[in-house]
């Protein structure tokens, strides 16, 4: 996939705050001392006196957005996803989740793809953080253009929004003309009657290539893109699990706790459907190249391929 | 409000935090006592506020951060008229509107809710921050109790408030000298307090902060001082106004059972009826 144009979520992030400032005065975006690396830096530029930079005190920076929140400017709050929802757990909770504050917290550097920096600052646990917050709403976008749509998104959203972006450049896959984002609706990416790919983030590009190398193999893939990870489109993914019968998970993040454990919540309840999970296996990141890590933790299409396969 | 006034609301808003917590059978009277003329003054003297309008744009902002207190304040906002004085006696019920820790969704005069301590601070900061911005000339006022400052988020949002210069911010600390592990200097010591906050650019205040000149005298200097935060040290008697109460740690977090209770509105019944004699 050499020749498809790829861009990193994070970029997406900053180049939709730009154009969200242009449009909407009351936006604010806050950062702890990261913006050249969360990108915010490009607002910066733009609207200085709008950007607030806290230093790295990721704590305080969440409580200040709660703050700025609760007078009716829209804060973005931006840090790396360890800090944003590891980090900062408690402060999203009470000072922003409780009161319903009107706070959007962009996480970059999510996941494994953080590559060379290694396990202290590679994020697989945040979805899982963020999802227990009665009320918050948790976006996990797949590729530039979605990225920039979550933006808007959550700025037209009342209430606190969680968005996760990524370091590595990722494929660009939904550049089509009737694309539409919806918050809290999956979208389907592919028709296929033998088993469902349920995917987030970073991996969905890569199920798309595994997809068609099943389908040489006999094996249709449904597959679906699932941006917004809470509220989940619930019945998408019931209907889905009732006509293939089989499902597959795949995101950058541990198995436990986020978008598998979100699917597996639902289909329990409504459907109950064997499902394989793919991710993060409980276990630690490390150092390494953003390529070679995806490839090494199974997130790559062809150890997503060969998995599914022998699932089906 | 002149001074008079003054003592005489604060003796009425103890006496509502002793009630409060006796009804709800749990809840932290000592620390709400110690503040009482802290809340009395900010909401009946100092606050450009209007209860008839709580969310009104151009308010003043009120944070609690050592939200434990809660008690002080919702008895301060209910003598101030956001809500019925009998309501108090709900507190900490199943189904009230006032919940153990200050909750800005369902109690009218709540700027912000708070109770897990060194967060608040951090939300009146974007407050005072959010005016700067916008130009709006409203005060944000934030009170922490002593130990609330050995958590490490006070001093990341006080490094972030002295350098922008938040001059229209107020940081008051309740300098009761009590934790509920005991005297502050022997839990971890947060003195010198005063000068933590020098350190961090504030305009440094210490006070009696159960002295309604002296708070007077504060808020005034607060007020005039320009390009930097004011931080209010007061000190103050934990559990002030009831005699068994006074400097008691175990009055940190507990409630007066029946008797107690008739001990400690006597003690506030006599000082009512000093200051009509004044």
């Amino acid at each position: 996939m050499s020749d498809v144009k790829k861009i990193a979520t994070r970029e997406s992030y900053g180049n939709a705050l730009v154009e969200l400032g242009k449009e909407h005065e009351d936006v604010v975006v806050l950062d702890a001392d990261l913006a050249a690396a969360t990108k915010t830096g490009v607002f910066k530029k733009a609207f200085p006196e709008r950007h607030i930079d806290c230093g790295i005190a990721e704590c305080n920076m969440i409580g200040v957005a709660a703050g700025i929140a609760t007078t009716g400017k829209v804060p973005f709050a931006s840090s790396f996803a360890m800090f944003a929802a590891g980090r900062a757990f408690e402060q999203v909770r009470n000072s922003v989740g409780y009161p319903k504050l009107n706070v959007k917290i962009g996480a970059t550097h999510a996941g494994i793809s953080v590559g060379e920096d290694g396990a202290t600052h590679q994020c697989n646990e945040d979805i899982a953080l963020m999802r227990t917050i009665p009320g918050m709403v948790v976006i996990n976008p797949s590729d530039d253009i979605e990225a920039k749509a979550a933006v808007k998104a959550a700025y037209e959203h009342q209430g606190p929004v969680y968005m996760r972006f990524g370091r590595l450049a990722v494929p660009v896959i939904n550049d089509n003309e009737d694309y539409k984002f919806e918050l809290g609706k999956g979208v389907v990416l592919r028709e296929g009657k033998d088993v469902t790919i349920i995917a987030s983030g970073l991996p969905v590009s890569n199920c798309l290539e595994a997809a068609e190398k099943l389908a040489k193999d006999g094996i249709e893939a449904k597959v679906i893109n699932i941006h917004t990870i809470k509220p989940l489109d619930e019945e998408l993914v019931i209907a889905a699990a009732k006509e293939t019968g089989k499902v597959v998970t795949v995101e950058e993040h541990s198995v436990i706790g986020g978008l598998g454990s979100a699917v597996c919540d639902v289909l329990s309840e409504n459907a109950p459907t064997k499902v394989l999970k793919i991710g993060i296996n409980d276990v630690f990141g490390e150092s390494g190249p953003a390529v070679e890590l995806v490839k090494k933790y199974g997130l790559d299409a062809d150890s997503i391929y060969t998995k599914v396969k022998a699932f089906v | 409000m002149n001074k008079l006034e003054l003592q005489k609301t604060a003796n009425e808003v103890r006496k509502g935090i002793v009630t409060s917590v006796h009804s709800a059978k749990a809840g932290h009277p000592g620390g709400s006592l110690s503040a009482a003329d802290i809340f009395t003054y900010l909401y009946f003297e100092e606050m450009n506020i209007d209860p008839a309008e709580p969310k009104k744009a151009d308010r003043d902002r009120f944070v609690l951060s050592k939200g434990h207190t809660a008690p002080g304040l919702y008895s301060t906002l209910a003598q101030r008229g956001y809500f019925p004085v009998e309501d108090l006696k709900t507190l900490r019920h199943t189904g009230s509107y006032l919940q153990g820790h200050p909750d800005m969704k369902h109690i009218p005069g709540v700027d912000m809710s708070s109770g897990s301590l060194g967060q608040g601070i951090s939300a009146a900061v974007g407050m005072a921050i959010s005016a700067k911005l916008s130009g709006d000339d409203y005060r944000v006022y934030t009170l922490l109790g002593d130990g609330e400052i050995q958590e490490g988020q006070v001093w990341e949002a006080s490094m972030l408030a002295g350098f922008r210069k938040l001059d229209n911010l107020v940081v008051i600390v309740d300098n009761n000298n009590l934790q509920i592990d005991g005297p502050i200097s022997e839990v971890n010591s947060p003195y010198p307090i005063d000068k933590k906050f020098e350190a961090f650019n504030f305009h440094v205040i210490t006070i009696d902060g159960n002295d309604f000149d002296q708070i007077d005298a504060a808020f005034k200097e607060a007020r005039e001082t320009k390009g930097m935060p004011t931080a209010i040290i007061a000190r103050t008697v934990k559990g002030k106004g009831v005699s068994f109460m006074e400097n008691q740690v175990g009055w940190h977090g507990a409630a007066p059972n029946d008797e107690q209770y008739a001990v400690a509105m006597a003690d506030l019944e006599k000082v009512g009826e000093a200051l009509c004699q004044m």
